[in-house]
């Protein structure tokens, strides 16, 4: 019963989103306010019957309805309550609903925080949101309906993959998808301007705390991801250059370029053709990032051959936004009007430099990623690309990029005279040289790698350093700084931090492969780990062994480690739990390998010391809160309708 | 005539940067392609010497054996059809075993012996990694024309 009033209800919400999705649109065309007028409680609607699908699908699971095939594959009555909870967004079903649900939560906010924007933008920028919507949810009913039943159902269902038992994955999709989703909004924006033929400052004001809050969610789930892949991945590895992690961190690159380049687009009114295109490659590249990771293409294209149905859908929905959305471009953008001129040395050339490479980063790694599928479709042979592709190409492609951060934000916009920035510079460009060159000398091994990360790092630090001394000059100031200076700077420094951790991580970090009896030690960075053997315990699904080891430093017992295996009861997977002891300069890791006699005495063990690597998603932290305050600066928040009616009044403005 | 001069040599500047970013992605690229061969290709002679490349199959039943040192480990990767022998240094991913499928990546010795450099863990009891399910059904195919003959 609750299954079929999940379908229902999905069935309702796509009536509303095509209602939401034609009427607005029809009527900003036509001037027709009636109509616009249908776009917020078509929304609001919406939301309500996605939401009810979605909690009938939480019933189920938590209900353990195992005649529901998705409950079946997904769930077993002995998973902890908030596993099955988050086993409602482990398949490919479930996330698709789960990816509508978040899309009619982003419209929800639009249509409720944008109530000081033109009417007919508005409707606009909920009518696209709207066509999205209609895609995922026919999707949802006609190819990949999480609510198909089968009688009798199974006893008992094949349980959640253990990879996805561990609290990591509770946060880290939603918070991915909360940023896919979110460019959603930055996409629509686009999409309306070009409707409308009103690309802006204006226009660029409005999609910009849209594109950084979905920005700043991106990156959390991506940092996520790779913490959960540090943690439960059993390895000790936090980025593998894998297909599923491209997937997000392409749009993320695509983003960031977004960003920074929304930032001229509104202040100077430049780049505007280039920013909506960056709206759309960005949105295209999340939709390929959902599907890459949610259609099983990537453990096999023959999946698409499984189920045709569902392989043309993605296809064919793809295509559509991505071809429809570029032919409106093209149609759309000679009609715009350039922005204001810059010379070679300003801010905004540094910014074009920025979205040059953040692209050519995002052509690069796509190249790695498709090449292989797009290769076995064909049936030319299977091949892969090893990750030293990707290092080879994104270092030297980031690090101008990186250098050039620590000038940009400094300049002023138009441009700048070059001895002037030298003069405010020289400090820290000598100060950064030197402790690249000579603080790895402190370290274990001077390495050509570990001076060039430490030393960018330090001078991206320093600027940020120098753009608050130039502005503050005292410290009650530091308080009345706009959000959006304050955001810029923190997610810069983030990002100093987060160089700094992958640096020492990188060149670095130990690993060391050992044989362990029972009351064998290893020594590893000063410290002694002594191993006490293992023994049994059980949770609630699996059956484990867990391991003892006690870790000392200078004689003195410190902390104790327990690694562990574990054998999930019922889809028999083993899963190696890793035991971490975090601390703010350096990780000591143990994994239990195998054991290497019956008696379960002598065991393969991994030890890792991984030093500085929580600095990299300290980093992350500081990014996200600098895109939170970004986008809260209070520009966004006051009289936004006001200043839009005398910009249009204006259409070459400067900005702010 | 000034302005144009300018833009002239912007273009230009661009076009060698653009120029050089692709030589270098390409570059890097001609020289990771790890391509896949199955047990059968590689007795055909058909894997580089010199180059890193994959394998798949099962892990041939009764062929896991441990070196004295307790972490290098040598097994046989087949097809049904040929083998191949394989050593690797290291802790195995969970999911390796005897009769199950297997992926690596290394270098053939001159030998015959394959040296991984990296085991494949896929965590999944029914999954079969995708390479080494190619593998048999390349051998599957094979022995079907050989007994049409």
């Amino acid at each position: 019963m609750i299954p079929e009033i999940g379908t229902l209800a999905l069935i309702l919400a796509l009536l509303l989103a095509l209602t939401q999705a034609v009427l607005p649109l029809w009527g900003a065309q036509r001037g027709n306010l009636t109509w616009m007028s249908v776009a917020r409680p078509a929304a609001f609607g919406q939301f309500t019957f996605i939401l009810i699908a979605y909690l009938c699908l939480v019933y189920s699971f938590l209900t353990n309805d195992f005649t529901v095939i998705n409950v079946a594959n997904n769930s077993y009555s002995n998973l902890p309550a908030f596993y099955q909870f988050t086993a409602t967004w482990g398949s490919h079903e479930g996330s698709l609903l789960f990816w509508s649900m978040l899309l009619s939560v982003w419209t929800v906010a639009v249509a409720t925080f944008s109530r000081t924007l033109p009417e007919e933008m508005v409707s606009r920028v909920i009518g696209v949101l709207g066509l999205i919507s209609v895609g995922f949810l026919s999707m949802l009913l006609i190819t990949s309906s999480p609510f198909l039943r089968q009688f009798p159902g199974p006893a008992e269902g094949s349980d959640l993959n253990p990879l996805l038992q561990d609290w990591g994955m509770i946060i880290h999709p939603p918070m991915l998808y909360m940023g896919y989703v979110g460019f959603a909004v930055a996409f629509a924006f686009a999409v309306a301007a070009l409707l409308s033929g009103r690309l802006d400052a204006a226009w660029a004001r409005w999609s910009r705390p849209w594109a950084t809050v979905a920005w700043a969610f991106l990156t959390l789930g991506v940092a996520l991801g790779s913490w959960w892949a540090y943690r439960e991945l059993g390895w000790g590895g936090w980025w593998f250059w894998d297909p599923v992690e491209n997937a997000s961190f392409m749009p993320w690159l695509a983003g960031t370029a977004l960003i920074h380049s929304l930032a001229v687009a509104e202040k100077r009114g430049a780049f505007k053709a280039w920013t909506v295109l960056l709206a759309l490659i960005t949105f295209s590249l999340s939709l390929l990032g959902t599907f890459l990771v949610r259609s099983g293409v990537l453990s096999s294209v023959h999946a698409f051959a499984v189920d045709p149905q569902r392989g043309a859908f993605i296809l064919g929905f793809m295509m559509l936004v991505v071809g429809g959305s570029l032919a409106l471009f093209a149609w759309r953008a000679p009609r715009m009007v350039a922005g204001g001129a810059f010379t070679w040395f300003s801010r905004e050339s540094m910014l074009l430099a920025n979205n040059v490479m953040m692209v050519a980063s995002v052509a690069a790694v796509l190249l790695g990623t498709l090449y292989p599928l797009f290769i076995d479709a064909l049936g030319l042979g299977k091949l892969s690309v090893g990750p030293p592709y990707f290092n080879a190409v994104f270092v030297p492609l980031i690090t101008p990029a990186l250098f050039l951060m620590g000038v940009g934000p400094l300049m002023r916009w138009k441009g700048d005279s070059v001895p002037d920035i030298l003069q405010r510079l020289k400090w820290a460009l000598a100060i950064a040289m030197a402790t690249g060159l000579l603080l790895p000398l402190t370290l274990d091994g001077y390495k050509p790698w570990a001076v060039l990360g430490l030393g960018l790092s330090t001078w991206i630090a320093l600027t940020v350093l120098i753009a608050f001394r130039e502005r503050v000059k005292n410290a009650s100031q530091l308080f009345t700084l706009p959000r959006a200076f304050w955001g810029m700077h923190l997610a810069h420094l983030g990002l100093a931090i987060g160089l700094a951790g992958i640096t020492m991580v990188v060149n670095y970090e130990r690993e060391l492969d050992v044989r362990m009896n029972v009351g064998d030690q290893a020594q590893m960075a000063g410290y002694t780990l002594t191993f006490k053997g293992t023994e049994n315990y059980s949770g609630p699904n699996y059956e484990g062994t867990r391991g003892t080891v006690i870790v000392s430093k200078d004689g003195e017992e410190r902390f104790t480690l327990y690694p562990a295996k574990r054998v999930y009861n019922r889809s028999g997977s083993v899963m190696t739990e890793a035991s971490v002891r975090p601390s703010l300069f350096s990780d000591l890791y143990v994994s239990l390998g195998e054991p290497l006699n019956n008696e379960l005495t002598t065991w393969a063990v991994r030890l890792y010391y991984k030093p500085f690597i929580n600095w990299m998603w300290l980093g992350a932290v500081f990014m996200v809160v600098g895109g939170f305050l970004a986008a809260t600066d209070r520009r966004y928040r006051i009289g936004a309708k006001a200043r839009a009616t005398a910009d249009s009044a204006s259409p070459n403005t400067q900005g702010a | 005539m000034k302005s144009r001069h300018k833009k002239l040599s912007i273009i230009a500047v661009a076009l060698v940067l653009v120029g050089g970013a692709a030589a270098l992605v390409l570059n890097a690229f001609q020289s990771n392609l790890v391509f896949f061969f199955s047990p059968t290709d590689v007795h055909q002679g058909k894997a580089p010497a010199d180059r890193v490349f994959r394998i798949g199959g099962l892990v041939k039943e009764g062929s896991v054996k441990r070196q004295p040192d307790g972490l290098t480990t040598s097994f046989i990767v087949t097809d049904t059809v040929q083998v191949i022998p394989a050593v690797y240094t290291g802790i195995l991913p969970d999911l390796f075993a005897e009769g199950k499928g297997v992926v690596a990546d290394g270098k053939l010795g001159s030998d015959g012996l394959f040296t991984a450099n990296r085991v494949l863990a896929k965590h999944d009891e029914n999954y079969m990694p995708p390479e080494a399910a190619h593998a048999l059904e390349q051998a599957k195919e094979a022995g079907k024309t050989l007994k049409t003959y």
